[in-house]
């Protein structure tokens, strides 16, 4: 889970930065886009290192499912009998929300794969400029809506894993261990905040 | 002061339970939260009713063999008490409390609030054994620890092993108890001969159990009646993940001679 995690949580922090080229106008991140197929070149083939990267993202995706899955199961089965009551006295939101929330994240996953790389469902979709793909696919509300709420499920997603990692790896040190919530909190909302931002300056014209 | 109770009752291990409404017109708040049950159960046998089966014993919150659920937290909502230490005045006149015992596959109920533990006995045996010098005792302080060592230690030591860890965990996980016991020894010298394999064997009888697995949500730490730390969980993991890297020596029946 944390292993897994840890490389998924690479890749939000890449994709989010490197979208950050919107900003720069379509030139920037048109260029960025075709530059991720271009990566290796000239040692490796076009798209060479982008297959090995999201092959690595794939198994990292299917490590994380499957390790979710299964300690999901252990732990349903291991409460034997329902309490009438039960009052959390520490687990905050984000402990709590781990599962449909990662149900969620999967889901709008698939989504997003479907509609900014495939295109399937996008109403003008253009596989080499990724700019006006995002900018169409933001124009319609319910879509940016969704991302929007997305980003902040995976906002909650990785404040808790963020912290529950290092717990998970052992990595626990009274030198470091007051940064952990602090790490957590920081990574949690700038992925959250850029990622949300995208919609959001679609639907305000800011970025057209 | 007047409280309405509602207690679980069940027969027995295999036998259906059910909340049953008992009301206390008369609390003291001086009481301890079994004494208030010891009078309640006074009055259940004087009417000729079988009293509640509660476990306790040493009645100063430092055994262990106390513990329910009480509106859903494991020992009622004092921090770092057990429940026979936990007192009356703590709770309002007219208050209503769910009286609940600890549910876990792994500790079934075997009548009311009495739930089997055995489980967390069969982790500690996996532990093993800890070497020690046969023969006169020795000097008590022949082997130096740092203060702060045998200060983490002493905390780690500290679980009871009541098992509110995991009546209180949404995944009803293990890992607590598990972790204080492993590192309790891990600290000190005298567990280091053992301190690998004690880990790995106690690891995989915890993972045997009907425990579910620990997602940090800190809930078993905020409910110890010990106060025992998160931090004991995450040095468990550490140890466990080194022993899996571990550089391992087979021991011969006939090596080490000479």
């Amino acid at each position: 889970m944390a292993v897994s995690g840890i490389v998924l949580f690479g890749f939000v922090v890449g994709h989010m930065f490197g979208n950050l080229k919107l900003y720069q106008g379509p030139e920037a991140i048109n260029v960025y886009a075709e530059h991720l197929r271009t990566m290796g070149e000239p040692i490796l083939p076009r798209n060479a290192l982008l297959w090995v990267v999201r092959a690595v993202l794939l198994a990292a995706v299917g490590v994380h499912l499957w390790s979710a899955w299964t300690t999901t199961r252990q732990s349903w089965a291991a409460r034997g009998g329902r309490y009438e009551v039960w009052t959390p006295v520490q687990a905050d939101y984000a402990a709590r929300t781990m599962r449909w929330g990662g149900v969620l994240i999967a889901l709008f996953v698939a989504f997003h794969i479907a509609d900014l790389t495939f295109g399937t469902g996008h109403p003008q979709f253009a596989p080499a400029d990724v700019y006006s793909n995002v900018v169409r696919g933001f124009q319609r509300v319910p879509v940016a809506a969704f991302y929007m709420a997305a980003n902040v499920a995976l906002g909650f997603h990785l404040y808790h894993g963020l912290w529950s990692l290092f717990q998970s790896l052992g990595w626990n040190n009274p030198t470091f261990n007051h940064w952990r919530r602090t790490f957590a909190t920081a990574f949690a909302c700038i992925v959250a905040a850029g990622n949300v931002s995208f919609p959001i300056s679609v639907l305000m014209g800011w970025v057209k | 002061m007047r409280l309405t109770l509602r207690v679980w009752r069940q027969a027995g291990p295999s036998a259906p339970g059910r909340l049953v409404t008992y009301e206390l017109p008369d609390v003291s708040e001086h009481m301890s939260f079994l004494e208030m049950l010891d009078v309640l159960n006074e009055r259940l046998t004087e009417k000729g009713e079988e009293p509640i089966a509660f476990d306790h014993d040493c009645r100063e919150g430092i055994c262990g063999t106390c513990g329910f659920m009480i509106s859903g937290i494991a020992h009622g909502k004092m921090p770092a008490t057990t429940v026979c230490q936990l007192h009356m005045r703590h709770f309002r006149d007219g208050e209503e409390l769910v009286l609940e015992p600890w549910r876990s596959k792994a500790f079934p109920v075997l009548r009311d609030l009495v739930v089997d533990r055995g489980a967390f006995d069969r982790i500690i045996q996996a532990g093993g054994y800890v070497a020690v010098n046969t023969g006169t005792a020795q000097d008590a302080n022949a082997i130096p620890v740092a203060k702060a060592d045998a200060d983490v230690a002493m905390d780690a030591a500290s679980c009871i092993g009541c098992g509110a860890c995991v009546a209180q965990c949404p995944n009803g996980a293990a890992q607590l108890f598990t972790a204080a016991k492993v590192s309790q020894l891990a600290l000190l010298p005298q567990g280091q001969p053992e301190r690998w394999q004690r880990v790995e064997r106690m690891v995989a009888q915890l993972e045997r159990e009907a425990f579910g697995s620990c997602t940090n949500y800190g809930e078993c730490e905020a409910v110890c009646p010990k106060g025992v730390s998160l931090d004991f969980i995450a040095m468990m993991n550490r140890d466990w993940l080194r022993n899996v890297f571990r550089v391992r020596r087979e021991s011969r029946a006939t090596g080490g001679a000479g």
